[in-house]
């Protein structure tokens, strides 16, 4: 029996079909995998419609992402699936490395407390779809179907016309926007002609899921030549329902169609797990690994995110993790667009931002594959060195790259921060991701980041001697009127605050003071920070983040 | 021109140190020398413990190859 039952999830015949003339569409997202889903949640939960296109009918088939970031979590749990997430994955902070027939050291990824999300759970994508899917049938305002394949697109005035290759037969529709999603052979970005450029590893790994019962610790395994897999390295991570992945570095001249025998697997995987551990095997793949981006993710009305705009190695987590901060990065800026409160000219900040964080995702992944697959005789000599010190040397422990794991980037340098006044320490500055911290507002007790997020926020720590509300009142006086809104909420150890700081973590975290001020962006990221709230420079720092150029710029 | 890369002598018994490192090699074929310098090479980078100091050390020692 195997551990998981795929959903077929129904065609729905739509009248788009058989109109007359393509009906328009304001946001049609195309692939309904994480990336496409996350995207299409945020939208909806700004109030905007959207079109999901699918080709399939089910979730996704066999072992692809597991491990998803606390940032990813975050995400996710604003978009209301955070709590089923948690609920069904498997919990883990630490990671063990082994060289050769001994452990060289362990980490653990989370060492403070007070965040309401864990460093990372390990999850099947196929999991995490379905949730997300049935938020999105539950959803009004989002439509998906199944079966619909996109088999052309070309430029119409406003958007672009898609032809949809459905159960009904071929179809068109015009889509004001298009959002691929469609993974890492893109049907959009071929049919565009764009080009994907990077670099192959010369390597393959095999790729396992197996179901067994075993006593090993909930945790990242690992394993630089161990004796189960000479001369190569291997890797193990805990799922849900005891599946567990394995993957198996087995170099360039490698065979994938043998392979991918299983007389070939059982005999790796049963040197690896014991002779006497039964197991069942529920997937097996081989893999190249490559690390390839789009130069460009925003063409005009079709935009790119996920796998389709960037592909990387999975050593460090960083595929799916860097997809869904994509679309946190997108949904509120085109929501804004659409809603006609922001310049169209804001989503060139989706390539200002998401660019860097890409190269980043591309450098730590390449860097991790090139410690893994070292190319040359003085690459794996420095590989050697660095294990065969890191037992006796802690120092040397951080040479070891087994994957640096997906943390959310700072958009350092992007067009969108505003000022940076006042003698802050780095944290927290303007481009970074709010960092959580344990809240009470009124009598519950909750999490900073559930107040943040829907829309701007303005975190106002009141000045001495000045009441919380007061300073509120003062502080929305100058958004008074603007576009878009900005909540202000105050913050600090007052139990008459919006948010009280009952463990002083917020105040740490953010440097607070009194008369401290961060401008938050929807997606949770700072705008700006002040050590005094002055209203001119806060309306300016609000207009520059949303792309409008500040009246004293001009 | 370096900043922080000594380049005038630091230690006197270069000969002995010379030896010692020509005879650490011994009985090593061309792979285990090339791992036996690097970690010779990453315990020294960490004793020295300053990034800028081994960057020019690097640059030094590559261009040192076309120099003739």
């Amino acid at each position: 029996m195997a551990s998981y039952d795929y959903p077929r999830y129904e065609y729905r015949p739509t009248p788009d079909a058989s109109a007359a003339s393509p009906v328009a569409h304001e946001t049609v997202v195309v692939g309904a995998g994480p990336v496409g889903l996350a995207f299409a949640l945020d939208m909806a939960q700004r109030g905007r419609r959207v079109l999901i296109l699918d080709e399939d009918d089910t979730v996704s088939i066999g072992s692809r992402a597991i491990c998803w970031s606390k940032r990813t979590l975050e995400i996710m749990d604003r978009l209301g699936l955070g709590d089923r997430l948690l609920g069904k994955g498997v919990l883990w902070n630490t990671g063990r490395v082994f060289f050769r027939d001994r452990e060289i050291y362990d980490f653990d990824l989370l060492p403070e407390t007070g965040h309401r999300m864990p460093a990372f759970i390990n999850l099947q994508q196929y999991y995490f779809e379905e949730f997300a899917i049935d938020a999105v049938l539950a959803h009004p305002s989002i439509e998906l179907r199944f079966k619909s394949r996109v088999t052309a697109i070309e430029p119409a005035a406003d958007g672009v016309l898609v032809t949809v290759e459905s159960p009904q037969g071929p179809y068109r529709i015009h889509a004001a926007w298009l959002i691929a999603c469609d993974g890492a052979r893109s049907g959009i970005r071929r049919q565009m002609g764009l080009e994907f450029r990077g670099k192959v590893f010369e390597d393959r790994f095999l790729i396992t899921d197996v179901r067994m019962q075993a006593d090993f610790p909930a945790e990242r395994r690992f394993w630089f030549e161990p004796p189960f897999h000479n001369g190569q390295s291997a890797l193990l991570h805990k799922q849900a329902d005891d599946v567990w992945r394995i993957d198996l570095q087995l170099g360039w001249e490698a065979d994938p169609e043998e392979e991918r025998r299983p007389e070939r697997v059982i005999p790796r995987l049963r040197a690896m797990l014991g002779e006497n551990r039964p197991f069942e095997i529920e997937w097996i793949s081989v893999y190249t690994f490559q690390c390839r981006r789009l130069e460009r993710f925003r063409h005009g009305r079709v935009i790119f995110a996920g796998d389709a705009a960037h592909q990387v190695s999975p050593f460090g987590a960083r595929g799916g993790n860097g997809g869904i901060q994509d679309t946190d990065n997108l949904a509120w800026k085109l929501a804004l667009v659409q809603e006609g409160l922001a310049p169209e000219s804001l989503l060139d900040s989706y390539d200002h931002e998401r660019g860097p964080a890409t190269d980043e995702n591309i450098l730590n992944s390449t860097r991790s594959t090139d410690f893994i697959t070292p190319k040359g005789e003085a690459s794996r000599a420095f590989r050697d060195a660095v294990l065969q010190l890191s037992e006796r040397f802690p120092f040397a422990r951080r040479f070891v790259n087994s994957g640096r794991l997906s943390v959310p980037a700072v958009y350092d340098g992007s067009p969108l921060n505003g000022p940076d006044r006042g003698g802050f320490p780095a944290a927290m500055r303007p481009g970074s991701p709010c960092a959580d911290s344990p809240i009470r507002s009124g009598a519950t007790e909750g999490w900073l980041l559930h107040h943040l997020g829907r829309e701007f926020t303005l975190l106002l720590c009141p000045p001495e001697g000045v009441e919380p509300r007061v300073a509120a009142a003062e502080a929305a006086a100058a958004f008074a009127g603007s576009v878009p809104g900005v909540a202000v909420k105050t913050i600090g150890a007052d139990t008459a605050c919006d948010l009280i700081d009952h463990r002083g973590i917020a105040t740490a975290r953010y440097a607070l003071a009194p008369g401290t001020a961060y401008l938050i962006r929807p997606d949770q990221h700072v705008a700006a920070r002040w050590r005094r709230f002055d209203p001119e420079e806060a309306r300016d720092a609000l207009a520059k983040a949303i792309g409008r150029r500040a009246p004293r710029e001009v | 021109m370096t900043e922080r890369l000594a380049s005038d002598p630091r230690i006197d018994g270069v000969d002995e140190i010379y030896a010692e490192i020509i005879d650490a090699h011994r009985g090593l074929d061309t792979e285990g020398s090339l791992r036996f310098n690097a970690r010779l090479i990453l315990l020294l980078i960490n004793q020295i413990g300053d990034e800028a100091t081994v960057r020019e050390a690097i640059r030094a020692a590559r261009e040192a190859e076309t120099a003739g």
